[in-house]
């Protein structure tokens, strides 16, 4: 049996979520999330995260918060690149004039190598990364969103994760773009594939490929409004009561952080 | 013919003349409304047909019995993983993704434990016996993954036998699952730094006995099908996709390999040891549903060699990593009931370790906190490249979590295989793409 709380949460109104257009999305809500309360919040700016169950100080028995693991620094990476990374950004840098412009950073973490490509650029880089000889990348292997919320303002990341079946290599284009004005050029004229997934990204974050041939929502209803995916939407849902005792919706229950 | 008694006489509307047809001869009222039968007629083909695959809807421009135009609709599963995941630990994420392509769950689980293990970095630790098991449990799910394509696109294109045939020894495959895991399918086996117990002798008995059964069914399925005319008429030089489309459209798998291109990331981009073993990748010239049918008999003839490998190379030895800090600290045992937590364990952390009892709650509430970073770890699924990318904001839940899912990918190649050729060959050739819509939609 479904019953709605008796409690309310002063954001949202009496209304049960799903009844609301929109499934219940509040046109400005606090950010939920991965971690608790602002999920989207980044833990404590510190080089290295400390713990790990993030214990600090004094109290702690049970060893865990002694260690210590390096974070990636909000910077790029330094030459050398190492594996095959430096080759392949030469080769790009050869075939690609102007390169340095349209490439904010170099990322090279756990083994594979993430270029930030200027969002407007994108499209041409990858029609370098597929044509040139010395780097075709001919399988444009995933398209998607990230939301970072709260650590970037340009939020909306889209990665494309390419592959060449010739050098057998794996390379990660990131563009990042602001809510304000959300546009990326399609991929599609070069990576056909990219279609369908632009189409999931579009659908999930609300990212806008100028120059697709069809851009509809592809997963949720067409009629939905908001994008399931970003930081900022909640997860939603319906307390349920199970043999007397109530059960709230996945986002308001406890939470062990 | 409106004095003939079997039709309603016709009648005006503002869409034109409409006819009440009660019964007689077809063609007679056909050839009545429109002599020259030039007319494109749209038709709606799902979500709820029993040939499209779960819940997929084609919308299909005809010409008569050709296919003019064709457009694919899904969504219609999409149950929100990926959001969900986002509210669970790390380790929780597993018993989600393993419901995404509810045919292949231990590649799901498999993908997602290589990734978040590649964000931990602990890649080298993962024990030689699990990663065996892991290639033991995929080539096992690959198989019954293989069958289950088999007998339903047996069953689409007319062969109801061999329907009876490959869902009897996937039957036994999920049997062996159900020893290994105390489950059948959504096992939610493969954990990040391990597997979540050890194989039982019983079922190592039980994969022997497989391995000795099943090259016979092999030989069965194809005395069934590979001579048949119907069979043969249905698959042969229907549904073509060349190389070159194929990797345009990012169909990766049984499909591309059935277009000629060698490409299997077991042995392109080797994990969990896959570079240790023998094996051929299967390929086919003809890029045609037969062509598929081959590559999949053969890969289940290949996967065979695999597990009997893979049991030569099960060595006692820990299945989770050693760091305590990751590993799942519950000892699970099966029960009368299924599984549950063995005795031993419940009483040593009840009655004796404070530290254990510590060390269980903060893992099993809060879970591991994961160092920040993004990575993109792919494996070869029964329908292709299956990728999983993940990122961490250094919490104890994932930050994000997409599945680069073949079944939604190579789906976009349908109207590229359909336009052009007959209707009935729609059937054939969205089956022998082998969609799962649970995975296309997630």
């Amino acid at each position: 049996m479904v019953t709605t709380s008796p409690d309310k949460d002063p954001v949202t109104d009496s209304q049960p979520p799903s009844a609301k257009p929109g499934g219940g999305v509040p046109v400005q809500a606090t950010p939920v999330g991965a971690t608790t309360g602002a999920p989207a919040e980044l833990p404590p700016s510190s080089v290295a995260g400390r713990g790990m169950f993030g214990i600090s100080g004094s109290g702690d028995t049970s060893g865990f918060g002694g260690l210590v693991r390096r974070r990636v620094g909000g910077g790029g990476s330094e030459r050398p690149y190492g594996s095959y990374f430096d080759e392949v950004y030469d080769a790009l840098a050869e075939a690609f004039p102007g390169l340095d412009d349209a490439i904010e950073k170099v990322v090279v973490d756990r083994n594979e190598l993430t270029l930030h490509v200027k969002a407007e650029r994108i499209l041409d880089v990858a029609r370098t990364m597929r044509d040139e000889e010395s780097l075709r990348f001919e399988l444009c292997s995933s398209v998607s969103g990230v939301d970072y919320l709260g650590s970037d303002e340009r939020r909306l990341h889209v990665t494309y994760h390419l592959a060449s079946m010739t050098y057998r290599r794996r390379v990660r284009l990131e563009v990042a773009v602001g809510t304000e004005h959300p546009h990326v050029p399609s991929v599609t004229p070069v990576y056909p594939t990219a279609d369908w997934q632009e189409r999931e990204t579009y659908d999930m974050f609300g990212i806008i490929f100028d120059g697709h041939p069809g851009l509809t929502r592809i997963l949720m209803p067409d009629d939905w409004e908001g994008y399931p995916q970003r930081k900022d939407y909640p997860l939603g849902g319906v307390p349920v009561e199970y043999k007397g005792a109530e059960i709230p919706p996945p986002d308001r229950r406890r939470s062990y952080q | 013919m409106s004095t003939n008694p079997s039709y309603a006489p016709e009648r005006e509307t503002s869409e034109g003349k409409v006819f009440t047809v009660t019964g007689g001869d077809w063609d007679t009222v056909v050839s009545g409304t429109d002599p020259v039968s030039d007319e494109r007629i749209v038709v709606n083909m799902g979500p709820q047909h029993p040939s499209t695959h779960g819940v997929l809807r084609l919308i299909l421009e005809l010409e008569g019995e050709t296919v003019r135009e064709m457009r694919s609709v899904v969504g219609y599963l999409h149950t929100g993983i990926e959001k969900s995941i986002e509210y669970r630990n790390w380790v929780q994420g597993t018993t989600f993704v393993t419901r995404m392509d509810y045919l292949s769950p231990i590649f799901n689980e498999t993908a997602y434990s290589l990734a978040v293990e590649k964000l931990l970095g602990i890649e080298d630790q993962i024990t030689e016996r699990a990663s065996t098991i892991r290639v033991l449990m995929m080539e096992l799910n690959r198989i019954s993954s293989h069958l289950v394509w088999l007998a339903t696109t047996g069953m689409e294109l007319g062969a109801i036998s061999i329907m009876l045939y490959g869902f009897r020894e996937r039957e036994y495959i999920l049997e062996i699952f159900e020893m290994v895991s105390g489950l059948r399918m959504n096992m939610a086996y493969v954990r990040p730094g391990g597997v979540a117990q050890d194989v039982p002798d019983s079922a190592i008995k039980k994969i022997q006995e497989f391995l000795k059964m099943m090259p016979k069914r092999l030989k069965e399925y194809e005395d069934l099908l590979s001579g048949q005319p119907i069979w043969t008429e249905r698959t042969q030089g229907v549904a073509v996709l060349d190389v070159t489309a194929c990797v345009a459209l990012g169909v990766t798998g049984p499909v591309l390999r059935s277009a000629g291109l060698p490409w299997d990331l077991r042995k392109t981009e080797p994990y969990c040891g896959y570079e240790n073993y023998e094996f051929d990748v299967p390929t086919s010239n003809d890029g045609d549903v037969w062509g598929r049918y081959q590559v999949r008999l053969a890969e289940i003839r290949e996967s065979l060699k695999l597990i009997e490998q893979a049991l030569d190379k099960l060595r006692p030895g820990p299945i989770m990593v050693a760091d305590k800090k990751i590993a799942w600290p519950a000892q699970l045992a099966l029960g009368v009931d299924g599984l549950g937590n063995s005795l031993e364990h419940v009483a040593k952390i009840m009655g004796q370790s404070m530290e254990s009892l510590i060390h269980h709650f903060k893992l099993v509430t809060e879970g591991f906190r994961v160092p920040p970073g993004q990575v993109y770890v792919a494996i070869e699924g029964p329908r292709g490249e299956l990728g999983a990318h993940a990122v961490s904001d250094g919490g104890t839940r994932p930050y994000r979590v997409h599945f680069r899912e073949p079944s939604f990918v190579n789906l976009q190649a349908l109207p590229a295989m359909a336009e052009g050729g007959l209707i009935a060959d729609v059937i054939a050739g969205g089956a022998s793409l082998d969609p799962v819509m649970g995975g296309c939609d997630r």
